[in-house]
């Protein structure tokens, strides 16, 4: 195992987390330590056995694709404004962001 | 009065010796005075809480007989991963430290329903990533037992909460120990549920192939009376499993007639037990894991080696795929509808990118770091296939070991509270202190922690294994062995009442 600095910024910026030269320094660093106890996967014999994805082996339950929640406009204007009580920055019922378009 | 039990509260509030409010006002009186030094306790909300109270006692007053269930009017300390309506939910991290939830996880709503009080939201690891409560935005958590101590983590609010008797019972969740290691830290009684038992709808997701949540409480028998409330199908987590509905507390009240174990087998695996050991306990926690067998044995139960030579993997394993379900899940964090947006960007990019570098602290980053890795291209199979098939081994070996035994056991924690900082350094540390826990999580099996003794002045957790859906058998298990025994009701000489 050979994570490097170059990989940490890679990884970051893919996870969208900003991190400065010194800060991947002090990543890389910790992260190797536990790629260290992650290596010791490698000696177990798993040839044949199926990856268990899940606790339970079971098929994933679909319900009908149908409105759940409130059906009436006032219902649905509530919820909005409730849920749009805790955003950031918001404007006539919209999430507002950078402008992505030119 | 609240050195009592759920039972005995529940009796006082039907008989009129105290009301809900009285009840609910003593703790959170003794929260105002202790938990300034605990730190168990995010957010209290006096108002809140005796409003339920008042709710409470007008149902406890109500002619019909049935209007009162066994929690009406009981105050509750609720983990804060779990989404409240109205009230802040932080999931220990600055992230959320401005989310007032818009509505009620599926526990929260049957413990409404229930006529149970929310005394105010736990402390906790940041997105219950961690085993000792240091990794919370709003600073770590004292053990009741030794306030320079860690009470354990995740859930080590609700442990610290219970244990110092500010609060009755609590909730916690568990991904890789969580509930029991707590539990342990602070001579509670603690269960992780069989995965599906309990509905993860509104629990704020870290690994949800892993998930659980359940009761941490000062007997085994408290543990069943929340379940029996937690417990259940929800049509709203896809994961959530339709089964009839038990009554945990039915065998408990049942007199056994005889040796009260009689015709229980105890598995004892190699791995934890005898020349074979190899997971690391302290010998003086595994000294208080033996004499509770000799216990059991006194009970009636025969003992039996089994082999699980799988479970020395587990921690390796756990370690790549919680954090890769973590880093999806956490994924949803991006400073856009809610929860922590940087105050200066450029673009959106930044946008992101600052609010999820100033929102997450440390632990958080590091996890969904290493999720990233293990899912990117070229190491998927390396890392994320070799660890899920690790997992099935683990799930076989327990499945292999159940045709022998109807409950393993061993210690829950192979070291007793450490030292606040003393495994902050060194993350492969901290993680190694879940060794006996994770392996449940992985096999999705129900798993409990109850206090087996001091070991050096301070708790020792024994761990009790179940076969999938044996939590009444679990909880009968434990409960026979608090009858015989009184390590479980001993309370920490700082806050005894």
């Amino acid at each position: 195992m050979s994570l490097n600095l170059q990989e940490v910024q890679r990884i970051a910026q893919l996870a969208r987390i900003e991190t400065s030269p010194a800060q991947a320094e002090h990543t890389l660093t910790h992260l190797q330590q536990v790629f260290t106890l992650i290596e010791a996967m490698q000696t177990v014999d798993t040839q044949g056995i199926s990856p268990m994805a899940h606790a339970q082996d079971l098929g994933q339950r679909l319900r009908d694709d149908g409105v759940t929640e409130a059906t009436n406009e006032a219902d649905m204007l509530a919820q909005r404004a409730l849920f749009q009580s805790i955003a950031p920055e918001t404007e006539a019922g919209l999430y507002l962001l950078p402008q992505v378009i030119e | 009065m609240i050195k009592q039990g759920l039972k005995a509260l529940a009796d006082a509030l039907r008989k009129k010796e105290i009301s809900s409010v009285e009840l609910t006002q003593l703790y959170l009186d003794r929260i105002a005075q202790h938990n300034p030094s605990l730190n168990a306790y995010i957010t209290v909300d006096r108002d809140k809480s005796l409003a339920q109270a008042r709710a409470a006692d007008q149902r406890l007053a109500a002619k019909t007989a049935d209007a009162a269930t066994a929690l009406t009017g009981i105050p509750l300390a609720q983990k804060d991963i779990f989404c409240a309506k109205a009230w802040r939910t932080s999931c220990g991290s600055k992230m959320l430290d401005n989310f007032i939830s818009p509505y009620d996880a599926t526990v929260i709503e049957r413990f409404n329903a229930a006529g149970a009080v929310n005394l105010g939201k736990t402390n906790m690891d940041e997105f219950a990533m961690g085993s000792s409560n240091e990794t919370s935005y709003y600073g770590p958590v004292k053990n009741p037992w030794d306030l320079s101590r860690v009470p354990g983590g995740s859930s080590g609010g609700s442990a610290a909460a219970v244990a110092a008797l500010l609060a009755p019972a609590a909730t916690g969740t568990d991904t890789g120990g969580s509930i029991r290691q707590p539990a342990a830290l602070c001579n509670l009684s603690g269960l992780k549920p069989t995965y599906g038992l309990v509905s993860r709808y509104g629990m704020i997701a870290f690994a949800s192939s892993l998930d659980q949540a359940g009761p941490m409480a000062r007997s085994a028998e408290d543990c069943a009376i929340l379940l029996n409330t937690m417990a259940g199908f929800d049509e709203r987590d896809s994961t959530s499993l339709k089964r009839p509905a038990e009554d945990y507390c039915a065998s408990l009240s049942t007199p056994p007639s005889g040796k009260p174990l009689a015709g229980l087998r105890i598995g004892l695996p190699d791995a934890f037990f005898g020349a074979q050991a190899r997971l690391g306990c302290a010998p003086e926690i595994m000294q208080q894991v033996e004499a509770a067998v000799a216990e059991y044995r006194k009970l009636g139960a025969s003992t039996v080696t089994v082999a699980l030579p799988n479970m020395q993997h587990s921690v390796a394993a756990y370690y790549v795929i919680a954090p890769a379900e973590a880093s999806s899940n956490l994924s949803r964090f991006d400073g856009v509808r809610y929860g922590y947006r940087a105050p200066e960007y450029a673009n959106l990019d930044e946008l992101y990118s600052k609010s999820r570098a100033q929102g997450f602290g440390d632990e958080v980053k590091r996890r969904i770091l290493i999720g990233t890795y293990v899912l990117s291209h070229g190491y998927y199979d390396a890392y994320y296939l070799q660890a899920q098939r690790i997992r099935r081994l683990i799930a076989n070996d327990f499945a292999a070991a159940f045709k022998q035994c109807d409950v393993i056991i061993g210690p829950t924690s192979p070291c007793t509270a450490f030292k606040l900082g003393e495994k902050a350094a060194d993350p492969v540390q901290m993680y190694l202190s879940d060794i006996y826990t994770i392996a449940v999580n992985l096999a999705g099996l129900p798993g409990m922690s109850i206090p087996c003794g001091l070991a050096g002045g301070l708790p020792a957790g024994l761990q009790l294994i179940g076969d999938y859906f044996s939590e009444a058998k679990l909880l009968n298990i434990a409960h026979r062995y608090q009858q015989t025994s009184d390590f479980h009701l001993a309370s920490p000489p700082l806050f005894s009442a």
